[in-house]
């Protein structure tokens, strides 16, 4: 029986300091002061919105899939998680969840990786490691490089990992509205490709915007 | 097969080195429970490296075995696992920290053990990384080879004592001139109290010419499309 843990938040839109759309394919980076609290919301169900964490005071210190879930010893994201860098640092909480599951495994498509999972004739098309590099190479003079990339959150996905150790791809966890919201524990930067993805069925081949909110502690 | 070069790496050692494609490296444990950390660069492109997602993915496997490639994020292959004697080897765990590694087996300080203190995979790591030219910011998920950590559908990990008897062996065939990144520290999951690291062998070898039929490269459609792409990669280079 999956387990899925869904816990609404109390917080009021109206409050909110921030509030971006997201459009399908496009990226955003932004800072988050401790306390801070970042809403990211499915505004039509079933996207993907690819996530990276970095710690501002120290940015070659950024989050890290491997340390989180084995310091959580669970594979999954959902209320309750704490997000760990590559040093063991906590970078944020995920405070509120109603979505219920993220994926901590898939990473982000990338031209490289589509060429493998589908098809060479891909290497063109759009994808997230593009969105990524793009935003990195215009924060702080050019400080970030594709070195700085790192296994990434899905917010919004499942997938699986069997008993067997295999890999499954398990979409429709997620619906119009969902949300995950993380409270940062230090000063960070949040970094997210609105996954463009046009080779996944997860999304009906339609990638959708995700909306980011931010309030004050 | 000739053996042209081997090393043992001691509980707690570390290692690096650039490996050229086409040999193969054999780690064989010489005790019971071994975990060596391992972590994959371009050799003439650091910035290209092993990459754990884009290897699960294209194979649809959250473990590694015989006929599996480690592959890297510009969608290549830096290696296969061409023989396995153990059948899974861990993608997920990471590496330990030293706060981790104190807490764990109590506080250890060279001051006090000399060189039997009990060190970190990620000082391990770090410390070969910085001799390349590189460092925490390059330190990515690892692959932990000898160990086994199944996954419950709740998504709780558990890690598989008793997975690695002494001798247990596993193969890679570097497919790309690579920085190999090595790290002879115990599994971040793994409860013994003890800390539970013996020596590792690796040997290598000339590896034969890939066959037609090669396992690694058709183990999935995947597979043969990243081997297509570090061919192309290698035509425009020599």
């Amino acid at each position: 029986m999956a387990v899925f843990n869904r816990v609404e938040s109390e917080r009021n839109v109206a409050e909110a300091i921030y509030d971006k759309t997201i459009m399908a394919g496009d990226g955003w980076m932004h800072e988050l002061l401790p306390g801070q609290v970042l809403r990211i919301v499915d505004l039509e169900g079933n996207q993907a919105a690819d996530t990276l964490f970095y710690d501002a005071d120290n940015p070659d210190d950024r989050y890290s899939a491997a340390k989180t879930i084995a310091g959580q010893r669970n594979i999954y994201l959902t209320a309750g998680s704490v997000l760990l860098a590559e040093s063991g640092a906590e970078l944020l909480r995920i405070v509120a969840d109603t979505c219920g599951r993220h994926d901590t495994i898939g990473g982000a498509c990338s031209a490289q990786s589509n060429t493998v999972r589908y098809a060479h004739e891909k290497l063109h098309m759009h994808n997230c490691r593009d969105t990524f590099m793009l935003q990195l190479a215009g924060y702080e003079g050019g400080r970030f490089m594709k070195r700085d990339l790192a296994p990434n959150i899905n917010f919004f996905m499942n997938v699986p990992v069997t008993p067997e150790g295999g890999l499954e791809f398990a979409d429709g966890v997620s619906a119009p509205g969902c949300y995950v919201e993380l409270q940062s524990i230090r000063r960070t930067l949040a970094l997210i490709s609105n996954c463009p993805q046009l080779n996944n069925p997860c999304n009906a081949y339609n990638p959708t915007p995700v909306r980011v909110l931010i309030w004050d502690c | 097969m000739n053996r042209i070069w081997d090393k043992t790496i001691e509980a707690g050692g570390k290692w690096s080195g650039t490996v050229g494609r086409g040999k193969l490296l054999t780690f064989t444990a010489l005790r019971a429970g071994a975990n060596v950390s391992l972590l994959l660069y371009n050799a003439a492109d650091f910035t290209e490296r092993y990459n754990m997602p884009d290897t699960l993915k294209a194979q649809h496997t959250a473990h590694l075995t015989k006929g599996n490639v480690l592959m890297s994020d510009n969608g290549r292959v830096l290696a296969a696992i061409t023989e396995d004697s153990l059948g899974w080897h861990d993608p997920l765990g990471g590496y330990t920290t030293r706060e981790e590694t104190d807490a764990k087996y109590g506080e250890s300080t060279y001051q006090r053990e000399r060189n039997g203190w009990l060190r970190s995979g990620r000082e391990n790591l770090t410390v070969e990384l910085t001799r390349s030219g590189l460092g925490v910011r390059d330190l990515v998920p690892v692959v932990n080879l000898f160990s086994k950590i199944v996954v419950d559908e709740a998504g709780g990990m558990h890690f598989m004592s008793g997975h690695c008897p002494e001798g247990a062996s596993v193969t890679l065939r570097i497919e790309m001139d690579a920085l190999v990144v090595l790290s002879n520290t115990p599994h971040p999951l793994d409860p013994s109290t003890a800390y539970p690291s013996g020596p590792v062998r690796i040997e290598a070898f000339n590896a034969p010419p890939i066959g037609e039929d090669d396992l690694c490269v058709h183990y999935r459609p995947e597979n043969r499309r990243a081997y297509e792409n570090t061919w192309d990669y290698y035509a425009l280079m020599r």
